[in-house]
Formats: structure tokens, C-alpha cells, sequence
């Protein structure tokens, strides 16, 4: 309900509206990135959109974990069965069934969704930590099955991914760029639009205090699977882009923790709980990643160290810093009251008829 | 016999797991923190007695040094790091602590190389009992009385001394704990210390029974969690019941297919959770 729609707001509707809704400014804000990312393949040589491609996948595979982790406080470390799982049935549709490969990398997350609802059975048994643990059980799982299928998947040497052959490597690339652009777009959006709505905030309620949340008529259970079941298909997909554009799928790399763990350092770093904040992580953890991919251990200790030290000091991430130093929303998910309310002094609110005290 | 031998086998690596549950359902039991980094932790203690083997000390004898180091270093990370972050929801400690397996994991590789290694016990090793067509090996033996012992010794811990009470108070309820003068972020420490300095017998005994690397720690998090998971959590023997069962099912599904060695203990961890998720022999409800 708009703050306006209250009656005894609705009389403070004369005050100046501000002048550009936080929508339409991100609205414009979106278009305007949209449209200069579809004009990329037209200027851009293969390997920019080859980095690009990899930027996306990383931002989305944040946005993914986020939602889980930071709105639906569901901490999970096996993220990566979603993208193992999704790597290899977008193979295995490609080349084994002979669907079209770029529709393969939509199904793959069908595919990931199938496995997502008995794990989801099992996990939600734990709790907290446990839990944590438990999703990477079932990734272990996964991965020690697919390594011991020795004909069919080629067990630990992997397959690799024939069905692209056959296109021109011009439209080959364009495609995949596109499709980064709508997983790009559409993990976003997808968060944006599930967090305005009252799902999102039946979600928030449930990783704040699941038995208040409860008390109040919310099927967390519900909410909490849809969630769970929404980033195995999203992760999925993103899986099955991801090994678009590398070919060769093993399992021990496709199911490595190595990939949540580049998850968290993102949503970390850049702040738990926002839409911005992966925004931010990834573009930070893709440049830390370009400066130190010659440092081999020394990348990694310095991810560690930050994930402790962001943890410690600055628990909200740079955009929460960002955030609460300059007031910048761009994605307003949060409820309040519209800005012009809040900041009306008591003597312009007197001017304008003043709130009455409800009788 | 080969199927008897395989069981006992399987009984005495047992012993070795419910080491590694214990140290992790310790610190849940008292302030309810998942530590992500226990495997690390595991394979970091078995890197210290090798260092201190160098000064030509036995690796069983090297204890007396790991062993402190261990619970020095689960203090300090405990009043240092998690109790900064405590209350502030479950998603700080698990940043963390994964954090921190990630740091130990690179820090070991940088120092040691990704090459395996072993701690040589010399004949110790390979040294065996055999009863008429059994053969117990002896080092598994000593390791699975190490454990029982160990868990004894926790026993008379928590239900005769005035700390382990404060330790179940705290795990009760910290706030009213608290009320009644016990400081409960100084138990937290003693808790995560004492948890080390399991983690540093298990790590030792682990590095003396088979080759190790920098990253084999996570694999070791997940066969502590799954003894904890089968055996129910807040029970000190369930855990030992657990590891039993978990090293069963690994050394059975490894005799009739090397490969299923993990394989099998995940699947047994995923029926007792599919069919009894509360474990098998728990005892606290808040699971």
C-alpha cells in the first residue's frame, strides 16, 4: 500500500513529489545499459565479449547466491551442483538429444530444478551451519556420480561439447553474448521484482525470525523452497553458459566449491542483502582476479583475508559503505515511506494541513 | 573372513571420525557456529607435526606440541575473530570460517607444495594383531582407543567439573548463564580451544595413518559432519556410533568398488537424514 493510500497521509499528497522516481530513474538507468550492451558485438572484437560474457556469469552467479544466502538467509556452499548439473545436461541435450544448444542452456536449469526439489527435501532438515554443510554433501554426491559414469559422461576426463562445431564462430560467439545478456539482466531483474514483491517481503521476514514469521501467517517452508528451487534453475543456467563458452566439462572443476566460494567473496565484498552490492563485488573481484591470476596462492589468501577483514569491519560491503555515506539507492526494494515525507520539516507539514492524530 | 576383516576395518576408522565430529559438534553444542574451516584445521595440525618432526621427535610424541599450539590458536580465533562477530546473525561465522579454510589451505601450499605427505611412524605403521584369521592392525587399534578415551575424558568433563557445567549452561542459555557470573565469551574461547585441541590429536593421527595434502581438509569437514549428521548431534557417543557407521559404509563401499569409498558414506548420511533426521542417537532437539 502506497503511504498516500493511508487516510491520514492523504491530505500531505500537495507536498512536492520528488521529481524522478527511484523506478523511472532505475528504468532509465537500465535502458540506457541495455542498450549500450546490444550495441557490443557490433564495435567489440571476440575477446572483449568473451570478458564480458565472463563478468556476466560471475555478477549473476552472485546475484544468485545473494538472493539465497543474504535475502532468504538459506547459506548454502554447494552452488556448485547447480552449475555442475547445468553444464553437463546442456551437453547432454545438445549432443545426446540434438536440441538446439542455444535452448539447451535454458532447459539445463529445468534440468538443475529437477534435482534441486528432493535436495531441497533433505537440507531444509538442517539447520543453519549444518545446512551449509549438507548442500555440499549433495554437490559432493552429484559430482562422485557423474565421475562414475565412465561411458556415458566419460567419467573424470569429462565431454566435451560438440553441437557448437557446426556453427560459424562469428554467430557462435554473438549468440552466447546475447544470452549472457538476458542471464545477466534476468538474475536482476529477477531479484529486483521478487523482493518488491510480497513473497520478497514474507522472505525477509523469514530470514530475520522464521517463528515470528510464521506467527504471522507466512509459509516459510514454501517460500524457502521456492527460493532454494528458483537459484538451482538461475545457477543452472548459468552453468550451462558457463560451459558454453569453456567446451570441456570435468567434474571435479564443474562441481568444485571453488565456484561459491568466488560467489560469497563476491556478494561479500561488494554487501550481503542488496541488489548493488554483487554489482559492485563482481566488478571489484573481476579486476583483483586480472591483477593477481599470476600470483596463484597469493590470490586466494588475499580473497581469504578479505572475506575475514569485510566481515569484521565492514560487515555491510562497499555499497553498504557507499550506501550509507552518500544516501545512493539504485534498486529500491527496501519499503519506506516516499522520500518527501520524511524529509518535510514539522512546519511545512503544519503549512500543508499537518498529520492529524488518528481519532 | 575378508568380509570380517573389512568390518573391523571399518569399526577402527570409525574411531578416527568420531574425532573429527566431536570437534565440530563440541563448538555447536556450546555457542551453535559451524566452523567451515575444521578439515583444514584437521590437515593444518598434521603440517605442524611434521614441522616438529624435524627436531627428530616421533610423530605421537609431537603432540605435546601441536596439541597446545592447536588450542593457543583456537582461543585466540575465538576471542580474537568469532566473538566479534557473534549475534549478528549465522552468515558472519560461516564467511568466516570459510575465509579461513580458504587462507590455511593456500598458506600450506605456498609452504609445504601441493606434493603429499606422511607422517612416518616407522613400524608402527605397518605393525598388526592377528586373531586366528583376523588381523587388527595395530595403529588403527590405538586410534580408535584414543578416541573412546578421549571421549570419556569429555564425559567427566561436562557432568563433573565446574567448567563443564558452565559449558552446557552457556549452551543451555547464554543470557541466563551469564546472570549466574559466567562469562560466556570466555567459555566460547575454552570451547574453540578445546575443540583445536581435538582437531590437533585427530590431525595427527590422520597424518600418521595416511597421506595428506593442503587441500584435503574440506573432504575431512564433510566425514566430521556426516559422523555428527548420522550419529544425532549434542551425544557424545552417537558421534562415535556416527564415525563408526560412516567408516563402515566407506571401508565397505570401497571393497566392492574402490571408487564408491566416499560415495558410500555420503549415501549413508543422506537415508539416516531422509529417514531420521534428528541422527540416530540424538539427544538435543535443536538440531
Amino acid at each position: 500500500m502506497l503511504a498516500s493510500q493511508v487516510p491520514m497521509f492523504k491530505h500531505i499528497n500537495s507536498l512536492t513529489p520528488p521529481s524522478l522516481s527511484p523506478e523511472r530513474r532505475l528504468a532509465i538507468v537500465a535502458a540506457f545499459v541495455l542498450i549500450s550492451a546490444l550495441t557490443v558485438p557490433l564495435w567489440a572484437g571476440s575477446g572483449t565479449m568473451r570478458t564480458l560474457v565472463e563478468f556476466i556469469y560471475l555478477l549473476a552467479l552472485a546475484q544468485m547466491w545473494n538472493l539465497l544466502a543474504g535475502y532468504a538467509g538459506m547459506v548454502s556452499i554447494g552452488q556448485q551442483a547447480w552449475i555442475g548439473l547445468g553444464g553437463y545436461a546442456m551437453i547432454v541435450l545438445a549432443d545426446d538429444l540434438g536440441i538446439n544448444v542455444f535452448v539447451a542452456v535454458f532447459l539445463a536449469g529445468l534440468v538443475a530444478v529437477l534435482f534441486a526439489l528432493p535436495t531441497a527435501v533433505l537440507v531444509f532438515r538442517l539447520r543453519a551451519g549444518y545446512f551449509a554443510i549438507g548442500t555440499w554433501v549433495i554437490a559432493e554426491v552429484f559430482r562422485l556420480l557423474i565421475a562414475s559414469s565412465t561411458t556415458w559422461l566419460q567419467g573424470e576426463s569429462g565431454r566435451t561439447l560438440a553441437a557448437l562445431g557446426e556453427i560459424a564462430r562469428s554467430t557462435r560467439e554473438i549468440w552466447t553474448y546475447l544470452i549472457a545478456i538476458i542471464i545477466g539482466f534476468g538474475s536482476i531483474a529477477l531479484v529486483y521484482y521478487l523482493m518488491r514483491s510480497k513473497p520478497g517481503l514474507g522472505l525477509t521476514a523469514t530470514r530475520d525470525s522464521e517463528g515470528a514469521a510464521a506467527s504471522v501467517g507466512i509459509d516459510t517452508y514454501r517460500l524457502k523452497l521456492m527460493v532454494f528451487l528458483l537459484c538451482a534453475f538461475g545457477t543452472g543456467v548459468i552453468g550451462a553458459l558457463i560451459y558454453l563458452t569453456v567446451l570441456n566439462i570435468r567434474p571435479s572443476a564443474a562441481f568444485s566449491v571453488q565456484w561459491t566460494a568466488f560467489m560469497i567473496f563476491i556478494v561479500v565484498i561488494g554487501g550481503i542483502g542488496t541488489i548493488e552490492g554483487p554489482i559492485i563485488g563482481a566488478v571489484i573481484f573481476f579486476i583483483i582476479r586480472e591483477y593477481l591470476s599470476n600470483f596463484g596462492e597469493w590470490s586466494f589468501i588475499f580473497l581469504g583475508v578479505t572475506a575475514v577483514v569485510m566481515m569484521l569491519f565492514m560487515p555491510q560491503g562497499v555499497w553498504g559503505l557507499l550506501h550509507r555515506r552518500f544516501d545512493l539507492e539504485l534498486f529500491p526494494v527496501r519499503r519506506r515511506l516516499p522520500a518527501h515525507l520524511l524529509t518535510a520539516t514539522p512546519a511545512a507539514l503544519e503549512q500543508s494541513g499537518g498529520i492529524k492524530e488518528p481519532a | 573372513m575378508q568380509l570380517v576383516n573389512t568390518i573391523v576395518q571399518g569399526i577402527l576408522l570409525g574411531g578416527l571420525y568420531a574425532l573429527f565430529g566431536t570437534g565440530l559438534s563440541l563448538i555447536f553444542g556450546v555457542m551453535r557456529l559451524v566452523n567451515l574451516a575444521h578439515g583444514d584445521f584437521i590437515v593444518l595440525a598434521a603440517y605442524l607435526s611434521l614441522m616438529a618432526m624435524a627436531f627428530g621427535l616421533h610423530p605421537l610424541l609431537t603432540l605435546l606440541i601441536v596439541i597446545p599450539i592447536m588450542f593457543i590458536l583456537g582461543v585466540v580465533l575465538q576471542r580474537g575473530i568469532l566473538n566479534k562477530v557473534l549475534g549478528e546473525g549465522l552468515m558472519p561465522p560461516l564467511v568466516i570460517t570459510f575465509g579461513l579454510s580458504i587462507l590455511v589451505q593456500n598458506v600450506l601450499q605456498l609452504g609445504f607444495s601441493a606434493d603429499s605427505q606422511d607422517l612416518d611412524a616407522g613400524a608402527l605403521e605397518t605393525a598388526s594383531m592377528k586373531f586366528s584369521e583376523v588381523t587388527i592392525g595395530t595403529f588403527p587399534l590405538i586410534t580408535f582407543i584414543t578416541a573412546v578415551v578421549i571421549l570419556v575424558a569429555l564425559q567427566l568433563f561436562f557432568n563433573r567439573t565446574k567448567l563443564g557445567q558452565a559449558f552446557r549452561a552457556t549452551s543451555d542459555d547464554p543470557g541466563t548463564a551469564e546472570l549466574m557470573g559466567i562469562n560466556s565469551r570466555q567459555i566460547y574461547g575454552w570451547a574453540m580451544g578445546l575443540s583445536l585441541a581435538i582437531v590437533a590429536i585427530a590431525g595427527v593421527l590422520l597424518g600418521i595413518r595416511t597421506n595428506f595434502s593442503p587441500t584435503i581438509g574440506p573432504a575431512r569437514l564433510i566425514f566430521a559432519f556426516e559422523a555428527v549428521i548420522i550419529g544425532g548431534l549434542g551425544s557424545i557417543w552417537g558421534t562415535l556410533a556416527g564415525g563408526v557407521i560412516l567408516g563402515l559404509a566407506q571401508t565397505i563401499g570401497a571393497a566392492l568398488d574402490p571408487t564408491w569409498f566416499q560415495l558410500a558414506g555420503h549415501i549413508v548420511t543422506l537415508i539416516v537424514l531422509a529417514v531420521k533426521p534428528s541422527g540416530l542417537f540424538a539427544r538435543t532437539r535443536d538440531a
